[in-house]
């Protein structure tokens, strides 16, 4: 559903909604994947982000996305040296992640102390977007609601579990998605709610001994 | 939110309400938010607009590749022309400098998107200075613009990438168009023509930028953008009107976005940034930025 602060808006650094908004936010989901500021972060970029991202400062805003700045925040300008000064390891790529995607599409692997993830991306246009792969599974991401991203072992009721967590912290369940690699294999779930969970749930799921980890996405657009 | 304009327009009608008023209820209801808090997030735009076109008039502002900037300010201080002291020449400047705000990776609101996001606050904060219209009421035209565009984005598209200019600078004269004619006391019935006179002006504007910058042409296509809606805004009040509903000519667009070649979308492969001078400053100015510190 299109919102009416979609289209007025978002208040944002120039130039480009979907070169520079877009990224950044795109910087901002990858960096809730680590819980925080990623140490070393590997960029790839592809087709137009790849061609065309340099004069959009598609570099700066997914650096300042990945630092936890806002599409309206104006050190995204001066994102890189921020980058240096802090001793942050981030390193750009140009490369071509396959003719299907995007053409406003990054690729980022995270790290930060013990978690690793990697993240495929795009920038749709107006600064919304989309992640497509997390750690190599099929998701869809609009970051446009609060979503809980978990990894877990392929065992029965895992969905009523974690379903009754969120229940007891008075959080609707938007939309549920369970993807696997194989038949018995690690289960990937995204779970979109309308209201911001509380920091108890993702304590209350991580207990859960089948779960090998889980992280909350922000909510990052209107 | 509405995907068809005629739909709103006849809600309006029957319930005797603006299309802006119209909007802001329906958006509240979508998506479970006050009235007041939606009115707030507009208000913050509006001061995001504001800002961006004072900003903008200094002149001193300069884009990554330089190749736009202090056009603005030649509008507002340099020699006269025929429309001198008229809105026109003012809408023209306010839009210049949203834009070259937006180049020089300034702060502006994307209205529909950040190419061409000096249309919107160009007409809207430009009409409302000539005629002393409140600020309650500028905001109101904003989520009439809002609703117009979310027509736009539903039917067709607002991406240069996929749809031309026509449904990026097309788009945002519509919204403006549609807007400023209600704010200025068009009756939603008059929206509708406005959006459809500024709309089939636009119809195959290519995606021409040079280099695949959001500079040029598109600056100067925000000024032009703001002419072709004070045009369909003043035939609109006059009470004018175009034959062809404005949900069909937003159709059109769409239809022609996806027939565009690839050239003409955004890539830098053909139009303006396909012209020898074109390739030529692009080359030239893709080696400064590559150079500059940032």
């Amino acid at each position: 559903m299109v919102s009416l602060l979609d289209i007025i808006g978002p208040v944002m650094v120039g130039p480009s909604s979907s070169h520079t908004a877009g990224a950044c936010r795109l910087g901002l989901l990858a960096r809730c994947l680590v819980g925080g500021t990623p140490e070393k972060v590997r960029i790839e970029l592809h087709g137009s982000f790849a061609r065309t991202g340099e004069g959009h400062g598609t570099d700066k805003a997914i650096a300042a996305g990945l630092m936890g700045f806002r599409p309206d925040d104006e050190r995204i300008r001066t994102a890189l040296e921020i980058v240096e000064s802090e001793g942050l390891q981030y390193r750009f790529e140009k490369t071509t992640l396959g003719e299907e995607l995007h053409p406003n599409s990054v690729r980022l692997t995270v790290e930060r102390g013990a978690h690793s993830h990697v993240m495929v991306g795009s920038s749709l246009g107006a600064g919304r977007v989309f992640i497509t792969e997390i750690d190599g599974y099929p998701v869809e991401v609009h970051g446009n609601c609060h979503t809980i991203v978990l990894l877990a072992e392929d065992v029965k009721g895992s969905i009523a579990r974690i379903a009754a967590i969120l229940a007891e912290d008075d959080c609707n369940i938007a939309t549920l998605r369970l993807t696997r690699k194989e038949r018995g294999g690690d289960a990937f779930m995204v779970i979109e709610v309308d209201e911001q969970p509380g920091e108890n749930v993702r304590d209350d799921i991580k207990k859960l001994a089948w779960v090998r980890w889980t992280h909350r996405l922000d909510k990052v657009s209107a | 939110m509405y995907s068809s304009l005629a739909a709103a327009i006849k809600d309006a009608e029957a319930q005797k309400k603006s299309l802006g008023v119209l909007a802001l209820e329906t958006e509240s209801r979508d998506q479970a938010r006050p009235v007041a808090e939606i009115r707030d997030a507009l208000n913050r735009a509006l001061a995001v607009m504001r800002r961006a076109v004072n900003d903008g008039m200094t002149g001193d502002l300069h884009s990554a590749s330089g190749l736009v900037g202090g056009d603005a300010a030649k509008l507002r201080h340099g020699p006269p022309g025929p429309l001198s002291g008229t809105p026109f020449r003012d809408v023209l400047a306010r839009a210049l400098a949203v834009q070259e705000v937006n180049a020089a990776m300034g702060v502006i609101v994307a209205a529909p998107t950040a190419g061409g996001a000096g249309i919107l606050p160009a007409v809207l904060t430009g009409l409302a200075t000539a005629r002393g219209i409140p600020d309650e009421q500028v905001i109101t035209a904003l989520a009439t613009a809002g609703l117009i565009g979310a027509v736009v984005a539903e039917r067709a598209s607002l991406s240069g990438a996929e749809g031309g200019c026509q449904a990026e600078t097309g788009a945002a004269a519509g919204m403006a168009a549609g807007a400023a004619t209600e704010m200025l006391g068009g009756s939603p019935a008059q929206v509708g023509h406005a959006v459809a006179l500024a709309q089939q002006a636009t119809l195959g504007l290519i995606c021409d930028p040079l280099g695949g910058l959001v500079e040029l042409p598109c600056v100067f296509r925000n000024a032009t953008g703001s002419a072709i809606a004070l045009a369909a805004i003043e035939m609109a009040l006059a009470g004018i009107t175009f034959a062809i509903p404005a949900d069909e000519v937003i159709d059109v667009m769409g239809e022609i976005g996806r027939e565009m070649d690839v050239r003409y979308r955004e890539t830098a492969g053909g139009g303006l940034a396909a012209t020898p001078t074109g390739r030529r400053l692009a080359r030239e100015r893709m080696v400064q930025i590559k150079r500059s510190p940032g």
